[in-house]
């Protein structure tokens, strides 16, 4: 961290972070510094004025749409994290484990990527005729014989939902905890083989431990792809759930901007206590300067 | 389609009008001065936005080539448009904004008041449009936006709407029409007479709504009139009570898994019917059409209960002015004139002056759209494809069936803030 660089000026550090710190003020700060003011202020329903009111957070806060809200966005998320997670470990741990040739593993790993020459909307569209009631898979099972009724709950369902979350952001885990396993020295596992550890003690006890930041930084990722998400929502429940965000979207759909911006607030606050919990249980930031 | 009106019959209209000022003279005629007046407009720009099915580019081409001036479509959908409008008043030149939407943005004092008198068609639109009256001279449906009652102003500068006509209008009224809801005939097997049947439990799971809050309520109202479950005092206007029953029953009717989803785009809405997903929906004309196209069964059923009305018209900004404002004009001028009234009839829509329209309309194509009449020949979109086969005919009926037949307009309500509130509880329940 306090590599110091020989003769420079105490305000060399300060003219290195300028160029990013101004971008990120102008980028974020200020749209975020709007967006809080704009919680504050009035609407008649067109006009926005510049007049202080607690109003909004009010409605926000006492309005039980706001709980339901939150709950069923933290559920999307909670299902989504824990499904990446496992198959984002489980292809990590083959890529690194499994497969010893270098460039079968860069290959690989390529592979997983490949989904992602699309746009997010292919992707995601590319499920409907897939899942739908007359889709290939209902088809596929009613000739198959498996069932004789289409089965509704494939699409425009939280399950079509989640599936659709998982089958986007699962690469957003992969690629970090990819990466430190890849740093996991093999030496230590050998140490634990010979130690006399079984394969799951070692998996339990050295490589999850040393794979945590990757894991922590993909669930970053990941809770806050999802909870900052209306269009997949929308899409995939076909139009049956809501989140958060899809129920803001009808708020500025409708030029309610001082409401859907608490609902900003408060949806920032509570994404970044989910981060930093994140952060407290693994300290990325000393991890990564390792 | 056949007889193309001269540029230079619209082109006086606007001769007389700049003769004048801001008067209204009358045939002074086309004497003197093209040339002058080739060379000043060429380099007018008039940016016109409004919603897809409204502002649409080969219109705006066609009105180019004839009037000599750039007219440059933008669209956007009616929300961000409001928004434009009250924000951004500078961007836009001409408004194509909807009736309900007028009740919100009239009050800026963002819009100039079109003078009646410079708009040579103005007697000859459709009473449903400017008069409050049906065809058989019935008064129209108050429940909801009806056209007339944001129509007319008392002059420049006025914020508010005058309950009387004036001589001076809010917007020019361009295309309405009567909305209903999509069926698939072929997976329901029977007739459907009322808007009772969208909470027919024989179509549990095969229903959708509009996710327009606005809309989908109504909607929803029209439903629950229809099986006698609750009589509003005013649809277009409910009540807290109202806004409470209707979305309770909705949120029952949703826990039972009555509906499919709601849509909130043209293509879902499509997708969902041509997909066999839903068999009843609310619905747009258009997407009904795009779903006949793909070959499958699709009518726009009209009920018992009478139709959902809407329209839009055109509005002049505030900043128009001088030369600017009379292309503007002699740009409303031409719109009434016929070719855009055929244009919009061939995906489903009605102009406000019909008499025109009719003129560059086939016979076989007026009594199609119009007339309710069977097709002698295919009927073609406006892009030339075919629509319906020869012998089908218009869903619902003639113009002065469907449109004569309204029972609420889309609207915004007084209490539109707690419906949209406990309309997003209704979508996550």
């Amino acid at each position: 961290m306090s590599r110091s660089s020989g003769r420079s000026s105490p305000l060399t550090p300060y003219l290195q972070v300028a160029p990013l710190a101004l971008i990120m003020l102008a980028m974020v700060g200020i749209p975020l510094i709007t967006v809080l003011l704009l919680s504050f202020w009035q609407t008649d329903g067109i006009t926005i004025y510049s007049e202080f009111t607690w109003d909004n957070y009010a409605q926000v806060l006492t309005s039980p749409v706001t709980l339901t809200l939150f709950l069923n966005t933290l559920k999307y998320a909670a299902l989504t994290l824990i499904a990446t997670m496992l198959i984002g470990f489980t292809c990590s741990y083959f890529l690194v484990f499994h497969v010893r040739n270098l460039k079968w593993q860069i290959g690989l790993f390529l592979l997983c990527t490949i989904p992602f020459w699309t746009s997010n909307v292919i992707r995601m569209v590319s499920w409907i005729p897939f899942l739908g009631r007359e889709g290939v898979f209902n088809q596929a099972l009613i000739s198959a014989g498996v069932i004789d009724q289409p089965l509704d709950i494939l699409l425009y369902s939280d399950f079509a939902v989640v599936l659709t979350y998982i089958h986007l952001f699962t690469l957003f885990m992969i690629v970090p905890i990819f990466n430190s396993m890849a740093k996991i020295n093999p030496n230590l596992i050998e140490a634990a083989r010979d130690a006399g550890a079984s394969g799951w003690q070692i998996l339990w006890t050295v490589i999850v431990p040393l794979s945590r930041t990757g894991i922590a930084l993909g669930s970053i990722f990941v809770v806050t792809l999802v909870m900052g998400d209306f269009f997949v929502v929308r899409v995939m429940s076909g139009g049956q759930s809501a989140s958060v965000v899809s129920a803001m979207k009808n708020q500025i759909d409708q030029l309610f901007y001082p409401e859907a911006a608490a609902m900003a607030v408060l949806l920032i606050v509570v994404v970044l206590l989910m981060v930093s919990a994140i952060l407290r249980i693994v300290d990325i930031r000393s991890e990564l300067a390792k | 389609m056949t007889t193309s009106k001269k540029p230079g019959l619209s082109r006086r209209g606007f001769m007389k009008a700049s003769a004048a000022g801001a008067g209204a003279a009358v045939g002074s005629g086309i004497l003197g001065a093209p040339m002058i007046w080739a060379q000043t407009i060429k380099d007018i720009t008039l940016n016109q936005v409004g919603p897809s099915y409204s502002v649409i580019a080969d219109i705006c081409e066609k009105a180019s080539a004839d009037l000599g001036f750039k007219i440059v479509p933008q669209t956007a959908d009616s929300t961000s448009l409001m928004a434009k409008v009250v924000n951004q008043p500078e961007t836009i030149d001409i408004a194509d904004l909807e009736f309900w939407a007028m009740q919100k943005v009239w009050r800026s004092g963002q819009l100039q008041p079109v003078e009646v008198a410079k708009i040579a068609k103005w007697g000859d639109i459709t009473p449903v449009m400017k008069d409050g009256k049906n065809f058989d001279g019935s008064a129209q449906s108050m429940q909801g936006t009806t056209p007339v009652k944001v129509m007319y102003t008392g002059g420049p500068g006025d914020t508010a709407f005058s309950a009387s006509p004036t001589d001076f209008a809010t917007t020019m009224p361009t295309i309405f029409n009567a909305d209903t809801v999509g069926i698939r005939p072929d997976l329901i097997g029977r007739p459907v007479e009322s808007w009772g049947e969208l909470f027919n439990p024989e179509f549990k799971g095969k229903t959708a709504l509009v996710n327009i809050p606005q809309i989908g309520i109504m909607d929803a109202a029209m439903a629950m009139e229809a099986l006698g479950e609750l009589t509003y005092g005013d649809k277009g206007n409910m009540t807290k009570e109202e806004i409470d029953t209707t979305i309770n029953r909705l949120i029952e009717l949703k826990k039972a898994g009555q509906f499919r989803a709601f849509w909130s785009t043209f293509d879902e809405s499509v997708n969902l019917m041509a997909g066999g997903e839903v068999v009843i929906q609310s619905m747009w004309s258009p997407a009904v059409t795009a779903v006949k196209s793909r070959g499958t069964a699709c009518v726009y059923q009209g009920l018992k209960e009478g139709y959902r009305g809407w329209g839009l018209g055109m509005g002049l900004m505030n900043h128009l002015e001088g030369i600017k404002l009379e292309a503007a004009y002699e740009y409303l001028n031409w719109y009434l004139s016929g070719w855009q009234g055929a244009f919009i009839a061939r995906q489903g829509y009605y102009s406000s002056v019909p008499t025109t329209a009719k003129e560059q309309l086939t016979a076989n194509e007026w009594g199609y759209w119009y007339e309710g009449q069977a097709a002698q020949e295919d009927i073609l979109d406006p892009y030339g494809a075919v629509m319906d086969k020869a012998g089908a005919v218009r869903d619902g009926g003639s113009f002065e069936a469907r449109m004569g037949n309204v029972a609420c307009w889309n609207t915004v309500m007084d209490e539109e803030r707690y419906m949209v509130q406990r309309w997003n509880e209704f979508v996550s329940a």
